[in-house]
This record gives C-alpha cells, structure tokens and sequence, in this order.
C-alpha cells in the first residue's frame, strides 16, 4: 500500500540550525491499516506526513504509494491520492467562500478542472446528505462561508472533504489537538467512524497517548527522526499508556518528559 | 445658472469617464480582492493597452475595435510575465508586478517610438459609434454632448458585458480555483489544484481587462500616452473601496462586480466636482489619495466602541 524507505531529510543543512529531523525512516503499511502515531516534539512525525503530502522533498529515501513512485511528484499532482486533514482548522478549508464551494472543490479532487460549471444541482443533493452524516447541522447552512464556522465544524468539514472523493491514503496530522477535549472527542469519533465505513488506510499523529492506543490498528511511536517502536493487533489493544511510557524509555534512554502527553 | 449647468455637464462627463475607467477596476479587484496579489504591473499594462491600441489605429490604420482586443491579448501577456516571475522565479508578488511595470515603460516607449501618440483624424470607437447615429445638430445637441451620450453607452457597453464574462468566469471550476487560492493556498493544492497556473491564470485576466481599460480610455481620450497609467493601480483600488463602502460588504458577487462600477462612477464624479470647485488636474493624484484613505478608514471608525463600564457605575 505505502511505502516508505530509507527516507531522510535535514533542515537547514550546514548552518548553525541544522536539524536531522528523518534520519532513515521505513514504513510499510497494508491496505485497511489505521495507524496512529505518537512521540515527542520534533521527532519527525508531522515532517514524515508533510514528506508523504509533498510539502517537503527527502533529501534520500522513496515513497510508492500502490505501485505509484511519487517521491518527486509535486504537492498538487499526489493529492489526487491522498486525503489530508490539517493541525490548524484555519488550513483545510477556504474561509472566504462557502460550505458548498469549499466541498466542490474537494469534490474535484483528481479531475481536470476547466469552464465547466464550478457546482452543480446533483451535487448539492449529494453534499446535503453527506453533511447530514455529521450530525453537526451544516446540512442547512450549505451557503454559509466557512469563516464563520468554528474550529470544530471546520475540522469535520476537512474530514469530509478529505474522503469525499475516496483517498488512497488519509493523513491527519494532530487534526484535532487545536480543540477543546469534548469536540476534539466528537471529531475523533467520526474520523474513526469514517475510516472504518470507507475502509480507509490511514496515518493518524497524535499527542494523545490514550488516543493512540484507543483508535486504530497499529500504533508506531517516533523518536529522534526514527521509529522506534511499531506494534500492532492484539498486543496494541492490550497497551497502556504506562506501556508506552517505559517502552519510550527502553528504546530512546530517556525520560519521557512531555507534559503535553502525559497529562492529556 | 451657468456655473450649475457646467456642473451638470462635469458629472455626466464624469460619469462616461467612470465607466470607461471601471474596467480597470474590475481587473484591479481580481488581482487585489480575488486573488489577493498585489499585482502593480496594472500601471504598467493600462498603459500598454492605450500604446497598442493608438498605435494599430495610427501607425497601420486598423479597426479601432480590432485594435482593442490586441490591447487586450497584449495586457494578457503582460499578466503571463508577472505571473512567470512570481509563480516560476518566486519572486515575491510585489516585486514581480513592479518589474514588469518598470520594463513596460520602455516597452511602450518602443511601441510608439514616442511618448505620447495623438489619434487626430482617426477614426476611433467613439467616432464610429457617432457615426452611426444622426448629426448632433439633427436632434437638436450640442455636438459635446452627444460625445458624452456616445461615450456613456460604449462605456456601459463594456462594462455589462465584462460583468457578465466575469460572473460566469469565477463561477465555473477555474474561477473556484482562483478564488479558493486568494483565500487558502494550502488548502487548493491539498485538493489537488496548481496554484501557480491559478495565479497565473487571474494575472492574465486582471491584466488582460486592465489593458482593455487603457484602451478604450485612450479611444475616448483621443491619445494615448506612456504615462497614462501612473496611479491606476490607486484609481482601482479607490472604485473598490468605495463601491465597498456604499453597498453593504455581504453582497453577491454579480452585485459586488457592479458595486465596482458604481464606485468608479463616484469616484469621477467626486474628482469632477472638486476640479470644479477650483483645484486643478495637478492635485488629482494627492486628491485621490485622501478619498482612498477615507474610504479605507470609514470601516474602522464605524467599529463599536467598547463601553467600559466599572463597578459601581450604572
């Protein structure tokens, strides 16, 4: 399905700020996988997400995603593959225009964009009942701009414009740690309940050590550029975050201190 | 009486000129509203257009309308330029509108081979569309007036039908591409759209209309000249911002597109009553500056003060 070899990247290479943040990353995943990742700050999770998006090119290393070499594909040329749902709400929807307009761009994800009508009857008809699955009652305010919504609307319209055309592959990255405890639970329900009813794969970059191991399949934990710790089926289910702590500490030799992680 | 009708006779001089002149606007809005550039090649181009059309009607006896619409693809190019600069050299969007303005002057000055061209016994659209219609002296009008009438309906001509272009343009999935790009560049290349071909694209159109603009204006003005377009980019802005300011900011955007126009029309108006007041066509640029600063300052000094109100106070 994905993956991922050999990939390294450093920032800032021979310069005071030079920073190794991938340092020779390898990821395979099968189809269906639901994988969350967790570890410190600046251990490479969002850099390796950003890696597969296209943001950042690795300075060595490839990615094939299904058969598909895209190391070198531009960020707008592999989106067509992948559904992405951002740490800032601010980043996965256009404020300036409306619910509908944003979810008909994203309809479009992959297609040939030309002087054909931006939007169209059927769709809307489609939209309405794809809103209604959120249960966020958006379904009625389809001309509303987006602006005005809140973080936690915009975050569960994102998600919904990630899988509205089905993604090879869907990456989150913290999409929720911008929100209150309550919505940011809301908005991981649904993103579980969307994977599971899409059969999605999926790379999910959590804080939340108790998100880690509530939500999905397989759960890898980041340090230092490298992954240090990759576990999955039952024995992941079976975790707890007290596991994950001395695991941390077994594999990196130091302390886990991160209040972030622990107290969430 | 004399001096009220020569008022009178300003404003719907003004109100011809707003028109004509309210294409730069619509090309200024793309650039600056839309796609949130600050694209200063605008100067630049309205000029080239005015060079392009004098020149074709003057130097190789054209059709004066034929004349506008390579005015047109020549502003397009222009828009090519500065979108290749920024989008392909990642100059920064300021700088690349000024490069290609600055290197536009010389340009015009090589398509004229002179600084200024007069269109004198030319036949232009103005003259063209007299033409058609009868003598001034036939439907008892002084022969300036009929000019106005003339310029008034080509001006409004153009100006319903650029309305119309763009209404349809920015409803169809590139113009979504464009609008979503002013607003979230992330976000359009997540879902998988170039944003460089989106800003190119609004570039080309916003120049392509600016350099129209310069066009006709010169067709009306009877001349075209390389400075012609020194403050067009704050003309612009000015019948934005007090389009913005006289109709609510929630509008559609058909009634956002006309409220440019309205406010280019206002704009003239204002200018041709304070000329007649007694300042002179050199305090224009200084004039125009306060009305853009006013209109820009009406928002926030609208904005509802907080009442403070401590304890004890009732």
């Amino acid at each position: 399905m994905l993956q991922i070899s050999n990939l390294y990247k450093t920032f800032n290479a021979n310069t005071i700020n030079e920073k190794q943040v991938l340092n020779g990353v390898n990821l395979q995943l099968t189809p269906g996988d639901f994988v969350t990742i967790i570890g410190g700050n600046g251990a490479g999770k969002s850099t390796m997400l950003n890696m597969i998006a296209g943001v950042h090119f690795p300075d060595e290393g490839s990615l094939v995603l299904d058969g598909i070499d895209i190391t070198l594909l531009p960020e707008y040329v592999r989106a067509q593959y992948l559904g992405r749902v951002f740490q800032d709400p601010m980043m996965g929807t256009a404020a300036d225009m409306e619910i509908e307009e944003n979810l008909a761009l994203a309809y479009r994800r992959g297609k040939k964009r030309g002087f054909r009508w931006g939007i169209t009857k059927e769709e809307k008809e489609l939209y309405v009942e794809k809103l209604k699955t959120l249960d966020l009652g958006l379904e009625t305010r389809l001309t509303s701009k987006v602006g005005l919504l809140s973080g936690g609307q915009r975050q569960a319209l994102t998600l919904l414009m990630a899988t509205l055309q089905k993604p090879k592959l869907l990456l989150l990255d913290e999409h929720t740690a911008a929100l209150d405890p309550k919505t940011a639970g809301k908005v991981l329900e649904l993103t579980d309940q969307i994977i599971r009813a899409n059969s999605l794969t999926a790379l999910m970059v959590t804080h939340n050590m108790k998100n880690a191991i509530q939500y999905g399949n397989r759960l890898i934990m980041m340090h230092q550029g490298k992954i240090i710790y990759d576990v999955a089926g039952e024995e992941k289910k079976n975790l707890q975050v007290t596991d994950l702590l001395s695991k941390f500490e077994i594999a990196s030799g130091e302390e886990f201190a991160n209040d972030r992680m622990i107290l969430s | 009486m004399d001096n009220i009708m020569s008022i009178v006779m300003a404003i719907f001089g003004a109100t011809s000129q707003g028109l004509i002149w309210s294409i730069l606007a619509l090309g200024v809005y793309i650039t600056f509203r839309i796609l949130n550039f600050a694209d200063m090649s605008c100067e630049g181009s309205f000029a080239l257009g005015g060079s392009v059309s004098a020149i074709l009607v003057v130097g190789l006896h054209w059709n004066p309308f034929i004349s506008i619409i390579f005015a047109t693809i020549a502003g397009m190019l222009a828009g090519v330029i500065t979108g290749f600069l920024h989008t392909k050299l990642k100059i920064p969007a300021i700088l690349s509108g000024i490069l290609t303005m600055i290197a536009l002057y010389s340009i015009n000055l090589r398509i004229m081979g002179q600084a200024n061209t007069p269109l004198l016994g030319e036949s232009t659209i103005i003259s063209i569309v007299k033409g058609l219609l009868p003598a001034a002296k036939a439907i008892g009008m002084k022969d300036s007036t009929l000019q106005y009438w003339v310029i008034l309906l080509v001006g409004l001509l153009f100006a319903a039908a650029m309305i119309a272009i763009l209404y349809w343009f920015f409803g169809t999935e590139i113009g979504c591409g464009i609008r979503a790009t002013g607003s979230n560049e992330a976000m359009v290349r997540a879902q998988g759209e170039n944003t460089d071909r989106m800003k190119t694209f609004g570039l080309v159109l916003s120049n392509g209309l600016i350099a129209l603009s310069g066009g006709l204006v010169t067709q009306t003005q009877g001349y075209a000249d390389v400075g012609m377009g020194v403050g067009a980019i704050v003309v612009g802005l000015a019948s934005i911002v007090i389009g913005e300011v006289i109709l609510h900011k929630r509008i559609s955007f058909a009634a956002k597109l006309i409220s440019i126009v309205i406010g280019s029309v206002i704009y003239r108006i204002i200018i041709a009553v304070v000329l007649q007041l007694g300042l002179n066509t050199n305090d224009m640029k200084l004039l125009t500056a306060i009305i853009v600063t006013i209109a820009l300052s009406v928002p926030v000094l609208k904005k509802n003060k907080t009442k403070v109100v401590r304890e004890g106070e009732v």
